[in-house]
């Protein structure tokens, strides 16, 4: 199963994206925001980073790049699409998910190993999870408020679009603790905290049981394997 | 980098200017890079206001402003005879900024050179690139090199701390990627004012702002660094960045301009007005009150626009499309031109026309000085031109050819048709000024040293004690920094192994083998402030120490001295003892100096700040998986103490903290224990034998404890009996003294015989002093005072937030 990495002027975890993929058991191909061309990849990354220097709003000229057509196409015919961090902000942006991203409640960027609490196991990046489960995601953004109007705020936690939640502390202000949101099918999941950062034991979150030790990540990019699987 | 005033070698920071004629490749797609006004072409000014050189032939006489760009009369004079004639105005700008003591190291040089003299065989074999260039070159082994430096940008982030901040992460970063190195990491020494100044949060919400937005926006992990508070800081806050980089052998890349004929090609962002002389007012200058405001002087940074010039470099060394670069930064396109030339053929040709502008109306002197940040700029085979054009189109980084290289052995500056410019480059950048300025041993350190704190009253009560011990603890410099390193990222590039609290940084290089390399840095200026010779051998020695606690060998050194003014002969002579320290100390350790930087006249007024050498220590680790983390993670493990402790509270912490106290004489420091203190750690680690491992250092064991304690929040008991009894000293003593060469560790109880039987093979002293207890919630000292982990955690986190803001998370 080949995974595509979109690399954007400004992508910063594009890198650690394909290194999560491969640790997954998949192949990670490298994509350029610049071309009409996916190179039939199964399922789409939209790393982290500060795309244009977070410019005009984050996220929002990087879903406007040439390669977005083949995104937004290849999402609405059901192809498993993960945004991360500023991702999640060009999933926004490009519509594919709803909701919006302000600063920070705090003014301040914030690095942590956050708690997240899985709400909808059944996505295609979320399969290996348990409904209800603890997991442990890196989290670090400067724009990670999540925001929407109350409406959709309720279509969205009626329809189980609410994928991730921060559990103990809402580092950002975000509505309702949402840290992740998907659309209406499951097939687009966003989400603020980095599961890239938790796939490889030694250099992810402090877990109980030592330091650096948490692969909770691994799981998003297993899930969606599953799911490729299934569909073959 | 850019406005500091520098050392060991020079580094500049300039920006081009966009309109240029000759090739210009504009932003597509939607790139913010630089998008100033296309179309607005300089060629509208009138001729009248260019000084060329043959208008300075024919009015000899013109009174020239030499003063106000900070040349003193006898170096103006010998402009003159250098040129012999007067300057042009543009030859006077490119002086001005070159023989500043930021760029020219002018009052540094003569003793600088001892680096490069103090060196023995060992300390060669390593290092592939010395002082001089951009950044020192480290061979770590299996083909691949690791480039270090640390840089200040201490003016500035005065001056305007967000930005300034900013663009010293920006320009110690370009310095690395001019030697073809991918830049990893990055790290902050800062200095701040009283933290309970009501200036200081100005300061540092501006500065940890300023490094959180740039590092994290260029994608790099920052490791840590250090954070101390002093009132000495207040008028003069000191803001140092250190980046690593790494690159494969063969990638390395130097700052010269050979080969006649080829192109000299400006790239990345557009040249300003922003940080026009930089380098000469604000960094070669103290402050004083009531001036005109010199933050005009400081830069303004784009980390995105830097972020696309890493990759766009990166893509172009890969493409061997390169044949010399340099980066931008002190005394911008007017350094790297002459530099390049220097360091090159000799001559170059370049029409300033063609720098393309973010703002039409600069006059040549100013495009010629600006620090406009994100800059660089390549020599070119003519043949290869195209294919580079096609690198910073694909990147979206605008590119400018301004010239060639020639054999004329002068740098010629054309400008609007007329000749602005004609010297010889190495008078600019090589034949500076060199001062050997007046050096007076102080008045006062003889009295300063007489006053020992081993007079001040020491607790011995167990409820004293551990007030004491909470006082350090949540003392501004010894509390947790949380506030600070919680806005930075660690994670991205995804090879941290090491990082904030422990002591040092550890990143993966080689993710099939797990080669790695350490990094940590040091400074007191408390101990330099009694001896500036012992407080750079301190330095260095804690550094050194910090690294070998990861398990990783020390290999090499770079340093950032930043001192008050050279006019003061009493700092001249503290930078004096402290540059014989760092290089005795090197020497005795034999790891050499490769590279860093000065910083002079970080003083408002009359008073200096302390001396403050800050050492950088870069180490190799064969697999960053053997690394040893600083706190305790298990229960039932025994702790050790290495080392030995005497009555060394002479500048400590706890002197500071509880009465205020600075006098005396600083600890020694042992450089050959400290080599065998890191031998036996790397020998600990290559078997696995220890669970953590933590130096003492300020506030000493009781701190290093607390630290150990709070890491994982994992508890312990300790006695302090057997080292009371071996070294003679009292508890107050054992818990609160700085001396050197010690470390904690944690040891499993199964590997307890051969820790032990490695630690007397090699003759270094060790006790057990306590045992980790997972279960207690407490740090007991035996016969003491007993607290609780939530007691030490409330002491230690408290602090910052109660000054600027709640900690999140």
């Amino acid at each position: 199963m080949r995974i595509g990495v979109i690399t954007f002027p400004g992508s910063l975890d594009d890198v650690d994206a394909r290194r999560g993929v491969r640790l997954a058991g998949a192949e990670p191909v490298a994509l350029w925001h610049g071309d009409h061309d996916l190179q039939g990849v199964d399922a789409l990354v939209l790393p982290g980073g500060f795309s244009y220097g977070d410019y005009l709003r984050a996220g929002a000229i990087a879903s406007r790049s040439p390669i977005m057509a083949e995104v937004i196409d290849a999402a609405n015919s059901g192809m498993p699409v993960l945004g991360i961090c500023n991702g999640f902000q060009m999933l926004a942006e490009a519509r594919l998910v709803p909701g919006a991203h302000t600063r920070n409640a705090h003014q301040q960027f914030i690095r942590r190993d956050q708690v997240l609490t899985v709400e909808n196991a059944s996505t295609a990046w979320t399969t290996h999870f348990e409904q209800g489960e603890e997991i442990i995601v890196p989290l670090k953004n400067a724009d990670g408020r999540f925001v929407a109007d109350p409406a959709t705020i309720e279509r969205i936690e009626g329809e189980g679009q609410v994928v991730f939640r921060y559990t103990h502390v809402n580092p950002n202000g975000s509505i309702n603790d949402i840290a992740g949101v998907c659309n209406e099918r499951g097939n687009v999941v966003g989400l603020m905290p980095h599961p890239e950062h938790a796939t490889e034991p030694g250099f992810g979150p402090d877990t109980e049981a030592a330091m650096a030790s948490g692969v909770d990540g691994l799981r998003f990019f297993t899930s969606a394997l599953d799911a490729l699987l299934a569909r073959a | 980098m850019s406005t500091e005033t520098s050392g060991q070698s020079v580094s500049a920071e300039t920006t081009p200017n966009p309109d240029a004629p000759v090739v210009q490749v504009g932003p597509d797609a939607g790139t913010e890079t630089g998008q100033a006004g296309d179309g607005a072409r300089p060629g509208s000014r009138p001729a009248a206001s260019v000084d060329s050189v043959a208008n300075a032939v024919a009015t000899p006489d013109k009174e020239q402003p030499y003063a106000a760009l900070g040349l003193k009369p006898d170096e103006y004079q010998r402009i003159r005879e250098i040129l012999g004639r007067r300057p042009t105005s543009g030859e006077l700008a490119m002086y001005s900024v070159m023989w500043s003591e930021h760029c020219s190291y002018k009052s540094s040089k003569i003793y600088l050179r001892q680096f490069g003299q103090k060196v023995s065989p060992a300390m060669k074999q390593r290092l592939m690139v010395g002082m001089g260039e951009n950044a020192g070159v480290v061979d770590v082994g299996e083909g691949w090199a690791v480039t270090f430096k640390i840089e200040s940008h201490n003016h500035p982030s005065y001056v305007e701390p967000f930005q300034g901040a900013a663009t010293g992460v920006g320009g110690i970063v370009r310095d690395i990627i001019s030697m073809g190195a991918r830049p990893v990491a990055v790290m902050d020494q800062l200095r701040f004012g009283a933290i309970d100044h009501p200036d200081t949060a100005r300061v540092v919400h501006g500065v940890v702002g300023g490094i959180s937005f740039y590092g994290n926006c260029l994608g790099l992990p920052n490791l840590g660094g250090e954070t101390y508070f002093d009132p000495v800081y207040q008028g003069n806050p000191l803001v140092n960045a250190l980046a690593v980089g790494v690159l494969r052998h063969e990638d390395l890349h130097l700052a010269n301009a050979r080969g006649v004929g080829n192109k000299v090609v400006l790239f990345g962002a557009r040249t300003g007005g922003d940080g026009i002389g930089g380098a000469s007012i604000l960094a070669s200058d103290t402050f004083e009150d009531g001036g005109p405001t010199k933050r005009p002087a400081v830069q303004v940074g784009d980390p995105f626009a830097e972020k696309v010039l890493i990759e766009c470099c990166l893509e172009l060394f890969k493409g061997e499309l390169v044949e010399g670069i340099q980066d931008l930064g002190a005394a911008g396109i007017s350094c790297a031109t002459s530099e390049l030339a220097s360091n090159g053929d000799g001559g170059m040709y370049i029409e300033l026309d063609n720098v393309l502008l973010r703002d039409p109306t600069l006059t040549a002197e100013e495009i010629l000085m600006s620090e406009s940040q994100e800059r660089m700029m390549a020599v070119v085979r003519p043949e290869k031109l195209d294919a580079f054009l096609a690198v910073t189109k694909k990147w979206d980084v605008e590119t400018s050819v301004l010239g060639e290289v020639t054999d004329t052995g002068r740098l010629v500056i054309n400008w609007h048709g007329e000749e602005i410019v004609n010297v010889d480059p190495r008078t600019v950048a090589v034949d500076s000024p060199v001062y050997e300025r007046p050096v007076e041993y102080p008045s006062w350190i003889d009295a300063l040293n007489e006053d020992t704190a081993a007079n001040l009253p020491r607790p011995t009560a167990g409820d004293d004690i551990k007030g004491d011990v909470l006082a350090l603890v949540a003392s501004a410099n010894l509390a947790d920094k949380s506030w600070i390193t919680n806005q930075y990222d660690k994670y991205v590039l995804g090879n941290t192994a090491l990082s904030f609290p422990d002591d040092g940084g550890m990143v993966r290089v080689d993710e099939e083998s797990g080669l790695g390399f350490a990094v940590a840095t040091d400074a007191n200026g408390r101990y330099c402030q009694l001896d500036p010779y012992e407080g750079a051998r301190l330095a260095l020695a804690e550094a050194y120490r910090n690294v070998a606690v990861t398990g990783a060998t020390p290999v090499a050194v770079s340093d950032c001295l930043n001192f008050g003014s050279p006019e003061n002969p009493e700092v001249m002579w503290q930078f004096k003892r402290a540059v014989e320290g760092i290089s005795d100390g090197c020497l005795e350790l034999e790891i050499p100096v490769t590279g860093g930087n000065v910083s002079f006249y970080n003083q408002t007024g009359d008073q200096p700040i302390h001396p403050t050498p800050v050492v950088g220590v870069l180490g190799i680790v064969d697999d960053v998986a053997r690394r040893i983390p600083s706190g305790w993670q298990d229960d039932g493990h025994n702790i050790y103490l290495l080392g030995t402790t005497d009555l060394e509270l002479d500048g400590s912490a706890w002197a500071g903290t509880v009465h205020g106290h600075l006098g005396g004489r600083p600890p020694k420091a042992d450089l050959q224990r400290e080599k065998d203190l890191a031998g036996l750690l790397h020998g600990a680690a290559q078997e696995s034998l220890i669970g953590s491992a933590h130096d003492l250092a300020d506030g000493g064991l009781a701190q290093a404890l607390v630290e150990s304690v709070l890491r994982f929040g994992i508890g312990a008991r300790v006695w302090l009996g057997d080292i009371l009894d071996r070294d003679g000293v009292d508890a107050a003593t054992a818990l609160f003294s700085e001396s050197t060469g010690r470390v904690i560790v944690s040891v499993p109880r199964e590997d307890d015989v051969r820790f032990l039987g490695l630690c007397e093979g090699r003759g270094y002293p060790v006790l057990r002093i306590g045992v980790t207890d997972a279960t207690s919630d407490t740090l007991e000292v035996q016969d003491l005072f007993t607290a609780s982990i939530d007691e030490l955690r409330e002491a230690s986190r408290g602090t910052l937030p109660q000054y600027f803001g709640a900690t999140i998370g």
